[in-house]
C-alpha cells in the first residue's frame, strides 16, 4: 500500500522560485477582490443613500449587487477558480439553476396574483 | 472465496454490521421486496373493495388508510430501496471500483431506511392506527385537528427513512464522481450509471424540501406550531408546493434510473451497442434538470391563477421531448440487431409501449384547462401506474432477471420467468387501461366505493380481475426465486455482456476487482471482447487490497432515531432526547475510535485467481 501522507503536517525545505510568485499573485488577487468588495458595498449603500436608484428597483438593485459579490466571492475567497474544483463548480451552479427559478417563481408567479 | 482475517461470528452478525457494498445491496433488495409485498397486499385489499359498488369489505376509514399506506409503502419502502439496491451492488462493478465512497454512510443509509419503513409501518399496530391522508399527507387534513397519531408515526418514519435516502444519493455521487477505474471517463460510463448519477444530484436537491415539510408539519403537530393555519397567519397551499417541489424530482429520481436498467437489458439482448450515447445522456441530464421545474402541475386547480398554470404546463410538455429522444434511441438500438427473448429483455421490450402510453397520458393531465376534469380522478391514477408500473416496477424485475446471476450465482428459470412476465403484464394492462375510462367517466380517486348505476361497476371488476392476475404472477416469481437455487452457477459472464460488472469471477470476490481494470472504451468488456482477448486488461499491478472492518455502529445509530421517533409520538421527551443522545454517542464514538480498517494480501488473491 502506498504511504499515508499527512496533508496538515508542517512543511520542509525552502520555497521554490515558482510557488513564490505563485503566492504573491494570489496575494494581489486577494487584495484587489477585496478593495473590489469594499468598492461594490459602498456603490450599493451610496446608491440607495443618494436616491439615485428609483425606489421601486431598490431591491433588485441591492439584490444584484449581492448576487454579484457571492460569485465574485465564492471564486476568489472560496478558491472556487482553482485546479480541482470542477465538480464542485457543477454542482454549486446546478444548486442555483435550480433555486432561484423555484424561489423567483414562489415569490413572483405564484400567490401572487389570482385572476 | 476471500474472506477477512477478522472471522465472522455468525452470518447475522455478519449482515448487521455489514459495509460492503454488495451486501448492503441484497439488503436493500430485501427490504424493498418486504415492504412491496406489503404494499401489494394493500393494493390488493382496496380492488377487492372496488370489485363491486357499494361493497362493504373495507370501511371508509380503512380504505383511506390502505391508499395512504399502499402509496407510501411502495414509492418510499418499496421502488426506491428496490433502485437502491441494484445501484448499490452494480454501480461499483460498473465503474471498475472496490466499493461506494463511504461504506459506513452506506450501511447507515439501509439502517435508516430500514427502520423508519418499519416505523411507518407500526402505525399499524400502534395508536390511532396508520395515516389516513394519502402519502401526499396535505394540510389541513394532516394536521392534528383532523389526523391521529398514524400521522406521527408517518412524518417521523418518513423523515428517518428519507436522511437515509439522502446519504445514499450524496454516497453514489461521490463515488460515481471520484472512484472511476483508468480509462472510464464520464462519457465512457454505462447508462446504468449515468442514470443513477442523475437521480442521485435529484435526490440531493429534492430531499431537503421534503425534509423541511415534514419537519414543518411535526413542528405543527406535536409542537403546536402555526406554518399551516390560516387563521394564525399561515398557509395551506405551502404544505403542497414544499411537498411538490420534492414529489416531482421524486418521480424522476424513480425513472431514471429504470431508464439507466432498460439501456442496459436493451443494448445486451440486441447485441448492439446503445444507439446515440451522448444524446442519451443530454437526455437524462435535461430530463432531470427540468423535472424541478415543474412541480406545480399537481397543483393546477388550487387557485394559482392562469398564468402560473400556463407556465407549468409548457414546460411539463417539454420533458416530453427529451424522453422521447430516449424512447427513440431504445427502438433504434434494438433495430438491426441480433435480438434475445429472455425474460429481463421481455421486460424491456413491454416497458417501451406501456411508459409511452403513461407518457403520453401525463401530456394530456399536463394541459392546465383540461386538468380540471381530469383531477382527482382515475384517469390520474392510471396515468401514474402506466409510468410507475410499465417503468420502474418492469425495470425492478428486468433488472432482477438480468442481474440475478452477477449477484446471487445463479440464473432464475426461464420458463417460469415468461409465466410470471405474461400474468403480470396482462395483469397490469387489464387493471390499469380501463382506469383511463373510469376517470373520463368521473370517477373520482380515493373514494372508497361506488354506486349501482354510475356505469363504473364493469370497469372496476375487471380492474380488480387483473390485479389478482398481477398477484399470482409475483408468486410465480417467488416461486422462481427459490426453486432456480439448484441451477447452478452460469459462470461469470452468462449474457455476453457488454460492461465491467461482468468481467470478475462468480460468486463475486468480496473485493470486487483484484487489480482495477483499464477501459478503453464504452462498453469496456465488449471492446476487449472485439478487438481484445476477451479480458479486461489491468491497470494496477496487483497488491494488497485495503478493506473497511464491519461495524455495528450504523445499526446502532439507526436504532437511537428509532427509539427517539417513539419519544417524539408519545410525547414521552425522555425518550426522544435519549434516542438522539445515543445516535450522537455512536456518532462521537465513530469519530474518536481508530479505523484502519484490514488488507486482504496479495497471496490470498492470487490464490483466488487460481480457484477461478
Amino acid at each position: 500500500m502506498s504511504e499515508h501522507v499527512d496533508p496538515t503536517a508542517p512543511l520542509k525545505g525552502e520555497v521554490s522560485k515558482k510557488t513564490e510568485r505563485q503566492l504573491a499573485r494570489e496575494m494581489r488577487n486577494q487584495i484587489i477582490t477585496f478593495v473590489f468588495m469594499v468598492f461594490l458595498v459602498a456603490l450599493s449603500f451610496l446608491g440607495i443613500a443618494s436616491e439615485a436608484i428609483p425606489n421601486g428597483f431598490a431591491i433588485p438593485f441591492s439584490l444584484l449587487i449581492a448576487a454579484v459579490m457571492v460569485v465574485i466571492q465564492l471564486y476568489y475567497f472560496m478558491h472556487l477558480k482553482d485546479k480541482g474544483t470542477y465538480w464542485p463548480n457543477v454542482f454549486i451552479w446546478t444548486g442555483i439553476f435550480i433555486a432561484a427559478p423555484t424561489v423567483a417563481s414562489l415569490m413572483l408567479l405564484l400567490g401572487v396574483v389570482k385572476y | 472465496m476471500s474472506n477477512q482475517k477478522s472471522q465472522s461470528k455468525s452470518t447475522l452478525w455478519d449482515w448487521l454490521t455489514t459495509v460492503d457494498h454488495k451486501k448492503v445491496g441484497i439488503l436493500y433488495l430485501l427490504g424493498g421486496a418486504f415492504f412491496f409485498v406489503i404494499a401489494g397486499i394493500q393494493a390488493m385489499l382496496m380492488r377487492i373493495q372496488l370489485m363491486f359498488p357499494e361493497a362493504s369489505f373495507l370501511p371508509y376509514q380503512s380504505f383511506n388508510e390502505m391508499f395512504t399506506m399502499h402509496g407510501t409503502n411502495m414509492i418510499f419502502l418499496a421502488a426506491m430501496p428496490l433502485l437502491f439496491g441494484f445501484m448499490n451492488y452494480i454501480i461499483p462493478l460498473q465503474i471498475g471500483a472496490r466499493d461506494v465512497a463511504f461504506p459506513f454512510l452506506n450501511a447507515l443509509g439501509f439502517w435508516f431506511f430500514l427502520l423508519g419503513g418499519i416505523f411507518v409501518n407500526l402505525s399499524f399496530f400502534l395508536g390511532d392506527g396508520p395515516p389516513d391522508a394519502g402519502w401526499t399527507s396535505y394540510v389541513p387534513l394532516a394536521s392534528d385537528q383532523y389526523a391521529g397519531s398514524g400521522l406521527d408515526f408517518f412524518v417521523l418514519g418518513l423523515q428517518i427513512s428519507g436522511l437515509g435516502t439522502l446519504i445514499g444519493g450524496i454516497n453514489f455521487l461521490v463515488t460515481v464522481i471520484n472512484m472511476r477505474a483508468p480509462g472510464m471517463s464520464m462519457m465512457r460510463m454505462p447508462l446504468f450509471t449515468w442514470t443513477s448519477f442523475v437521480a442521485s444530484m435529484l435526490i440531493l436537491f429534492a430531499f431537503p424540501a421534503l425534509t423541511v415539510g415534514y419537519l414543518l408539519l411535526m413542528l405543527e403537530r406535536l409542537f403546536g406550531a402555526n406554518f399551516f393555519i390560516p387563521d394564525m397567519g399561515g398557509n395551506v397551499v405551502i404544505w403542497q408546493h414544499l411537498f411538490w417541489i420534492f414529489g416531482h424530482p421524486e418521480v424522476y429520481i424513480l425513472i431514471l434510473p429504470s431508464f439507466g436498467i432498460f439501456s442496459e437489458v436493451i443494448a445486451t439482448f440486441a447485441k448492439k451497442r446503445l444507439f446515440g450515447y451522448t444524446a442519451m445522456v443530454f437526455a437524462t441530464l435535461v430530463i432531470g434538470f427540468l423535472g424541478f421545474m415543474v412541480w406545480a402541475h399537481h397543483m393546477f386547480t388550487v387557485g394559482m391563477g392562469p398564468i402560473a398554470n400556463a407556465v407549468f404546463a409548457v414546460a411539463t410538455m417539454a420533458i416530453a421531448v427529451p424522453t422521447g429522444i430516449k424512447i427513440f434511441n431504445w427502438l433504434f438500438t434494438l433495430w438491426g440487431g441480433r435480438i434475445k427473448i429472455n425474460t429481463a429483455n421481455l421486460f424491456a421490450l413491454a416497458f417501451i409501449p406501456s411508459f409511452v402510453m403513461g407518457g403520453v397520458t401525463g401530456v394530456m393531465l399536463a394541459v392546465s384547462a383540461a386538468n380540471y376534469q381530469m383531477h382527482d380522478t382515475y384517469f390520474v391514477v392510471a396515468h401514474f401506474h402506466y409510468v410507475i408500473v410499465g417503468g420502474v416496477v418492469l425495470a425492478l424485475f428486468s433488472a432482477a432477471f438480468y442481474w440475478w446471476p452477477r449477484m446471487f450465482g445463479y440464473k432464475l428459470n426461464e420458463p417460469l420467468g415468461k409465466w410470471f412476465f405474461w400474468l403480470f403484464l396482462i395483469g397490469f394492462h387489464l387493471t390499469f387501461f380501463f382506469q383511463h375510462f373510469l376517470g373520463l367517466m368521473g370517477m373520482p380517486r380515493r373514494v372508497a366505493s361506488y354506486l349501482e348505476g354510475q356505469g363504473f361497476s364493469d370497469m372496476n371488476f375487471i380492474s380488480s380481475i387483473g390485479a389478482f392476475m398481477m398477484a399470482i404472477g409475483f408468486i410465480f416469481f417467488l416461486v422462481n426465486v427459490f426453486v432456480s437455487i439448484r441451477s447452478g452457477n452460469p459462470g461469470a459472464d452468462p449474457w455476453d455482456g457488454r460492461t465491467l460488472e461482468w468481467t470478475i469471477p462468480s460468486p463475486t470476490p468480496e473485493y470486487n476487482f483484484a487489480q482495477t481494470p483499464l477501459t478503453r472504451d464504452l462498453d469496456p468488456l465488449w471492446y476487449e471482447k472485439m478487438h481484445g482477448d476477451g479480458r479486461m486488461k489491468a491497470s494496477e499491478p496487483l497488491g494488497d487490497i485495503h478493506m473497511p472492518n464491519a461495524t455495528i455502529l450504523p445499526f446502532l445509530m439507526a436504532v437511537g432515531l428509532f427509539v427517539s421517533a417513539f419519544g417524539f409520538v408519545y410525547h414521552n421527551h425522555w425518550v426522544a432526547a435519549g434516542g438522539i443522545a445515543f445516535t450522537f454517542a455512536c456518532m462521537f464514538v465513530r469519530s474518536i475510535k481508530e479505523d484502519h480498517g484490514y488488507h486482504i494480501h496479495k497471496e490470498e488473491i492470487l490464490s483466488d485467481k487460481e480457484v477461478e
